[in-house]
């Protein structure tokens, strides 16, 4: 399997993402890495200086970029954001997010990200028709999902891919929510969502953690965990996992995934070093096993990997 | 050109009142996974749906039939049927979000009329045209993300009709974009048709009358004793966050744009949607009676107020939605 | 309609002792009984939903009520307030707001909004429950005047007065008072409690 480094979905100063990218490229065992402003345009401008010289560097290391796109497209700036990275389709891979993408594709071969509803065979079949080569299934789908269509996308010819860690995208509004929190409007929002480095935690009022707010975007609390569920995700055919990058050691994290994805350690040991990196979030694997996507499902990995 | 005003109806008595009450459309679903609005003992079965055309055409009154949930992975065959059950019953169109559906409907009934729902989230001119050159879509739902200048410069620029939500629930996330149910509670209003699933709604009350309300393992709101309440819809909930308790996502309020209907009007749109199919037929008839009159004041140019405050969540109302400070 | 309508019934009724839940129990069998006879399309419509039990709590009553809309085995059966019973789902407020509801003159949503209405245990039930007597369009008043029979003319015409919802509440225990009256006339030991429900619903119309 590949491991597939998605976009950074928080807003990083410019720095630190290029910084992070940087080391990506230079240390990271990642096949691909996925490259763009995803959640709000008003970000762009800030990183747009940097990109070229971070992709460069990135395939330079060997690995293969693709271009994301937003999730959601309103305005004229949104619109004409999707539009330059979409003119790269053809060249490059080019990751789309919402239909307006899609509508540039023109029969150039091109990646479904996460925000695309692929949830049925017959959606699958379409978008193969109109280019997609590689498919990011959406985060909510269960176990028998992703298996019955990363069967049709064989037989289409696409490649499917599971995102596997990270923070999971739930919900995009009109409506900025870090703004919001802060008192201050959307347009004036002083680009606060950069105080937040893995978004801003939300909890219930009886304390309890429950989501995190990254600008427009709502996220899960919990860290996407599918180390126990990779060996399936395997033998289902599934191409790639997807890593989303949080602000943590994730050099290492692609490593676990590269050993765990190359059958070099168990399981239950890849667990353990995922456990160690003491993240500020719990684990969650809830999604896969057709549970709520908050729950985390340890004992039946357990006893998978005991019967192993 | 009037408006079309189009009418929620959760069960066939609601849909007989939406059309007594002036409704020009009434949308509907069939009772499964196939439709947004899948809650119990909603929705209709096929015979009852074979009988409600039956009453609308008599009077006059379209039917437009909602099958705008994402079909699941090996179970197509369901979407496909409620597409071909509908479209041989005579739908005046069938409401689609799922491009495999839409696909399937726009190649096995090329002459039925289909509208692009709110849950496929299309917000652009380039999506928007999109849907309708593959599909040949005549209609499309706008998402609530839209604001009123956005909805007119958005019309100059597209080849269909456009419908957009004048009262009701308001999603404050984009439609059919949204997995905070399924986080929650293993249910999604993409996959099973419910948003905030009420098999895991569950209210109790704590010392001094304070009403708690949760949805799957968390605590969505509370709500002090006699303070108005609200469905624990998640983003309708009161959370913590920046070390503030607040509604984080939207206050407990309900759109009603029914001062706007001329702006829609000089805006280009279609048609007007009233949100509601799980409300009861009280909701209805009031609802469609008091915009049946408004749309009719804005022909003959009379000025036409309502007062639906009391049927609105948490009794409040906003249009602010289409204003773009709302953000 | 623009008769300002009760928000609930006056204090007095709550503290009025409870007629015996063992002579209504007939009555409000009858009553679940005609609803399946006439509107199986309601029964039909909750599906699994009916297999639940239902507290109905007019809170302003002394009495309760458990309900099973099953239409294999309907049971509907009072049980004097603070008795023990089961069940797994519960509708709480002020009989008139009940009533309006059930008859489809006001929206159960907007009710819970307001707090008029308080729901507990199975939400799900709930709705089912509020949803299909919605379609069915159930109205209170026929379903006892049903069961009335040969009184149901004289009920007829006191209709077209006073407060509707009010009347309405007033004559369904009325009805019912009356009816188990006759129930307990056929047993043959008659306590008066037929004549103190007549008198009651006289007064509250």
């Amino acid at each position: 399997m590949k491991i597939t480094l998605g976009p950074v979905l928080f807003n990083w100063p410019a720095e630190k993402w290029r910084d992070f990218y940087f080391r990506i490229a230079d240390e990271a065992e990642v096949d691909a890495v996925c490259l763009g402003e995803v959640v709000c345009a008003k970000r762009l401008p800030f990183f747009e200086p940097v990109l070229p010289e971070v992709a460069e560097r990135l395939m330079a290391a060997g690995k293969e970029v693709i271009f994301s796109t937003l999730a959601l497209v309103m305005n004229k700036a949104e619109r004409k954001a999707v539009r330059a990275v979409a003119e790269m389709a053809g060249e490059a891979l080019v990751e789309i997010n919402d239909i307006s993408a899609l509508a540039h594709m023109d029969g150039a071969p091109f990646m479904a990200g996460p925000f695309i509803n692929i949830y049925n065979e017959a959606t699958l079949g379409f978008l193969a028709r109109k280019g997609a080569a590689r498919v990011c299934l959406p985060p909510e789908l269960g176990e028998e999902a992703i298996a019955a269509l990363t069967k049709a996308a064989g037989e289409l010819g696409v490649e499917t891919e599971v995102m596997a860690f990270g923070r999971m995208p739930l919900a995009v509004s009109a409506r900025c929510y870090h703004a919001r929190v802060h008192n201050l409007s959307k347009d004036g929002c002083q680009f606060v969502c950069e105080k937040d480095a893995n978004g801003m935690d939300l909890k219930t009022l009886d304390d309890e953690p429950f989501l995190a707010v990254n600008g427009i975007q709502t996220m899960s609390h919990a860290c996407l965990n599918l180390a126990g569920e990779a060996r399936a995700l395997a033998e289902m055919g599934v191409a790639a996992l997807r890593l989303s990058p949080q602000d943590c050691d994730m050099v290492r994290v692609a490593g676990i995934f590269r050993a765990l994805a190359d059958g070099e350690i168990e399981p239950e040991a890849a667990g353990r070093a995922l456990d160690d990196l003491a993240l500020p979030f719990p684990f969650a694997n809830g999604y896969f096993h057709g549970k709520p996507g908050a729950e985390w499902i340890g004992r039946l990995v357990d006893s998978a990997a005991a019967r192993a | 050109m009037s408006l079309e005003l189009v009418c929620p109806a959760g069960t066939p008595s609601s849909l007989r009142e939406a059309v007594d009450a002036g409704a020009h459309a009434v949308y509907c679903g069939f009772r499964d996974e196939t439709n947004a609005r899948n809650f119990p003992g909603l929705n209709f079965s096929r015979k009852e749906l074979e009988e409600a055309i039956a009453y609308a055409h008599e009077r006059g009154a379209k039917v437009l039939v909602a099958i705008n949930t994402f079909a699941q992975a090996g179970r197509m065959a369901l979407w496909e049927q409620a597409v071909d059950d509908a479209a041989s019953m005579g739908a005046d169109a069938l409401i689609l979000a799922d491009l495999g559906v839409a696909d399937y409907a726009a190649r096995k009934h090329p002459g039925q009329r289909l509208h692009l729902s709110v849950q496929a989230s299309a917000s652009s001119p380039e999506a928007i045209g999109f849907y309708v050159r593959e599909f040949g879509v005549k209609r499309v739902v706008l998402p609530r993300v839209l604001t009123l200048p956005e909805i007119a410069a958005l019309n100059a620029e597209i080849d269909c009709e456009t419908e957009v939500f004048v009262f009701g629930g308001l999603c404050v996330m984009a439609e059919g974009r949204c997995l905070l149910s399924s986080y929650a509670t293993g249910k999604s209003p993409n996959m099973n048709g419910v948003c905030s699933p009420p098999s895991h709604v569950a209210y109790s009350e704590r010392e001094g009358g304070e009403m708690v309300s949760r949805l799957g393992e968390f605590t969505i709101n509370t709500f002090a004793a006699g303070e108005k309440a609200g469905y624990p819809t998640l983003c309708k909930g009161r959370f913590e966050a920046g070390g503030r308790k607040l509604y984080v996502f939207e206050d407990p309020t309900s759109l009603n744009a029914v001062d706007m209907l001329g702006e829609f009007a000089k805006a280009g749109v279609t048609a007007l949607k009233i949100e509601g199919r799980q409300r009861s037929k009280a909701y209805v008839r009031k609802v469609v009676s008091d915009f049946r009159r408004a749309v009719d004041a804005l022909e003959s140019g009379e000025a036409a107020h309502t007062s639906l405050a009391s049927l609105s969540e948490g009794t409040q109302e906003t249009e602010g939605v289409y204003r773009k400070t709302w953000r | 309609m623009a008769l300002s309508l009760p928000e609930r019934l006056p204090g007095f009724v709550g503290r009025l002792p409870a007629p015996p839940p063992g002579l209504l129990r007939p009555v409000f069998q009858q009553l679940i009984a005609g609803m399946l006879r006439r509107h199986p399309e309601m029964f039909e419509r909750l599906g699994e939903y009916g297999r639940r039990r239902f507290l109905i709590d007019p809170v302003d009553l002394p009495v309760i009520f458990i309900m099973r809309p099953d239409a294999e085995r309907p049971l509907l059966t009072p049980h004097r307030r603070g008795e023990a019973v089961v069940w797994e789902a519960a509708v709480r407020g002020p009989l008139p707001k009940l009533i309006s509801m059930v008859n489809g003159e006001e929206d159960g949503d907007a009710l819970f909004f307001s707090r008029d209405i308080v729901i507990e245990g199975d939400t799900e039930a709930v709705l089912a429950l509020r949803n299909a007597i919605d379609d069915a369009g159930i109205d209170l008043v026929e379903e006892t005047e049903a069961l009335l029979g040969p009184f149901a003319g004289v009920l007829a015409a006191l209709r077209k007065r006073a407060v509707p919802l009010l009347e309405a509440a007033a004559r369904i225990a009325g009805a019912a008072r009356a009816a188990a009256g006759r129930a307990h006339d056929k047993a043959g030991a008659h306590d008066g409690a037929g004549e103190d429900g007549g008198r009651g619903a006289e007064g509250a119309s």
